[in-house]
């Protein structure tokens, strides 16, 4: 039986291996040369050169993509979990007819596809900055603010949800005490929303990160790009140097997979809440 | 005085999230269904020009747009087949005993973190060159060629990708389901001479019907909307034979500029989507309910 156990144990293992294949031809054909390349494409590499990755770095502005997808991602989350706690505790403690009003048309939008939304965005925001002179196009700023808008409605949703399971009688107290609105909810509710505030978290760091028609829609300079913008447009250039090419895919990876190792526990329960919602 | 007071608080919290989503989502959505009857290029200076149904019209005998829509059902069919089947394979898997479990599931779960751009740039490579050199090796060129060259195989390397990446993630809702499976169930029927498969169709499956319909639904509406990986596979080619619903809607609009029949397509895409997630909604309600 324990032998048994071993074998199939061995074999589930090397399934997850094979699984992950693909990331093996992209990683070995990352240091070859043009001619070892297209002699074995499933070989090891005869040396390990750093070349193709230094020449991918700096062809995909690796560096500065990193920073505004970084800078992007961060900014947009923290504004997400902040703006979409407060709404929806407010949303579920009213319960007025107003709120579910409100929390209604929160939920109906998560029905809308992107690509229903994109031309008529893009032409709003053109007229915004226009009239208000605020720069919504072509701006980091711009691109963290249609985040913040097409992520609340999922957020509100599983604060929401949340927030309808704790009980207001530790709320109520502090108030009697004498606290605020802003201090019974910082001091008291949103430290109890910890747990379905990482999911909120992990949830859109992934979606946002890997997002990439909005940023191609949004921002034109190239200074600005972001990961999977750069990775499309250097693709777009070096398609026919495969080792270049899979050493940059091998960086961009890179992030994702010390994210993943860091906060695995985290992503799967996340993934899990977020689909059974 | 404290209604006034409550009034205020309520909006300090919700004005501003309730601003922002109203001007990045609820405008653009209602100004899309406007723009959807009218004529336009795009260009500010030129007119737009009202139209009335002629956009919706025009779609039943766009054969490019008709062709997309076929292709989508195809593709999101198969899909739907085979990231479920191998989603569930893998969720029995590692909801077994074995000691690597957990490392596998980490390795199944891992493609669905990287973004679909990349994924289909990585496929692009072994579709082309690596299928290419096992087929000159094996000489099976008959399987092992340039799948994206083919109309038709090209549509099977998207499911092929699709599935690479969403596989992992409804394992997890899998997952999920099993482990809500009360162990005593199995092993009453364990001890009773149930053997693994009368176990698995008469127990685990009946009680696994919540995440099918989850399943099942969630991956009809990813596949329906696939959009970056269609893009950085194949970009809708070998001539426009793997244009799906999501690019083809973005190619009439910013290729063609055709802004007004681009987002007739659009409310279209919009209408379809909504009758799958309510469909969704509606089932496991109604489920949960008999449950």
């Amino acid at each position: 039986m324990k032998a048994k156990n071993y074998i199939f144990g061995t074999l589930l293992l090397l399934l997850g291996v094979a699984f992950l294949s693909p990331v093996y031809v992209m990683v070995v054909n990352s240091f070859k040369n043009r001619a070892e390349l297209y002699e074995n494409v499933l070989a090891l590499p005869e040396s390990f050169s750093f070349q193709y990755y230094v020449a991918a770095m700096e062809k995909m502005n690796f560096l500065t993509a990193f920073k505004n997808s970084l800078f992007i991602t961060i900014t947009s989350v923290i504004f997400i979990v902040i703006l979409s706690s407060m709404t929806a505790w407010m949303l579920a403690r009213m319960d007025d007819k107003l709120s579910k009003i409100i929390f209604m048309i929160f939920i109906s939008t998560m029905l809308i596809p992107f690509q229903t939304i994109m031309m008529p965005l893009m032409q709003w925001m053109n007229t915004l900055m226009n009239v208000t002179g605020i720069p919504f196009l072509n701006t980091r700023g711009g691109l963290i603010f249609m985040h913040i808008g097409f992520n609340s409605s999922m957020a509100v949703f599983l604060y929401h949800g949340f927030v309808k399971t704790i009980p207001k009688s530790l709320e109520e107290a502090a108030t009697i005490d004498g606290a605020s609105k802003f201090g019974v909810f910082w001091r008291i509710v949103f430290p109890i929303l910890k747990p379905i505030t990482v999911t909120v978290m992990i949830l859109n760091v992934i979606s946002i990160w890997n997002d990439y028609l909005l940023p191609s829609l949004v921002l034109k300079d190239k200074g600005l790009r972001t990961i999977p913008l750069s990775t499309f447009y250097f693709f777009g250039e070096f398609t026919i140097e495969w080792n270049m090419a899979m050493a940059g895919l091998v960086l961009t990876i890179i992030p994702v997979i010390i994210f993943y190792a860091l906060a695995q526990k985290h992503i799967i329960k996340g993934i899990a809440e977020g689909a059974v919602k | 005085m404290s209604k006034t007071k409550d009034r205020l608080w309520f909006a300090v919290f919700t004005v501003p999230l309730i601003t922002i989503f109203a001007t990045v989502v609820i405008v653009p959505f209602l100004s899309g269904i406007v723009y959807a009857f009218f004529d336009w290029d795009g260009i500010a200076a030129n007119e737009k020009v009202f139209v009335g149904l002629d956009n919706f019209i025009k779609l039943l005998e766009d054969k490019r747009f008709l062709h997309s829509a076929w292709v989508t059902t195809k593709f999101t069919f198969l899909s739907l087949i085979s990231v479920n089947v191998i989603a569930i394979i893998f969720a029995l898997l590692v909801t077994s005993k074995l000691r690597t479990a957990n490392t596998a599931r980490t390795f199944f779960f891992m493609p669905n973190l990287i973004g679909g751009l990349i994924l289909g740039y990585i496929w692009q490579f072994i579709f082309s060159d690596v299928f290419a050199m096992i087929g000159e090796w094996t000489g099976l060129n008959s399987v092992f060629y340039n799948w994206l060259l083919d109309k038709e195989f090209a549509l099977y390397a998207l499911v092929i990708v699709f599935t690479w990446q969403m596989a992992g993630y409804m394992m997890i809702v899998y997952i999920a389901g099993i482990q809500g499976i009360p162990e005593e169930l199995n092993e009453a029927a364990r001890i009773d001479g149930a053997n693994y498969w009368q176990r698995l169709t008469r127990i685990t499956f009946p009680l696994l019907m919540q995440s099918f319909t989850i399943c099942l639904f969630l991956t009809l509406s990813f596949a329906f909307k696939i959009y970056d990986v269609n893009l950085s596979l194949t970009k809708g080619g070998p001539a426009n034979a793997t244009e799906m619903f999501a690019l083809n809607i973005y190619n009439e609009i910013f290729g063609y500029s055709h802004y007004g029949y681009g987002q007739a397509k659009a409310i279209v895409f919009f209408i379809i989507v909504a009758v799958i997630t309510l469909s969704q909604v509606y089932l496991t309600k109604k489920r949960e309910v008999e449950m």
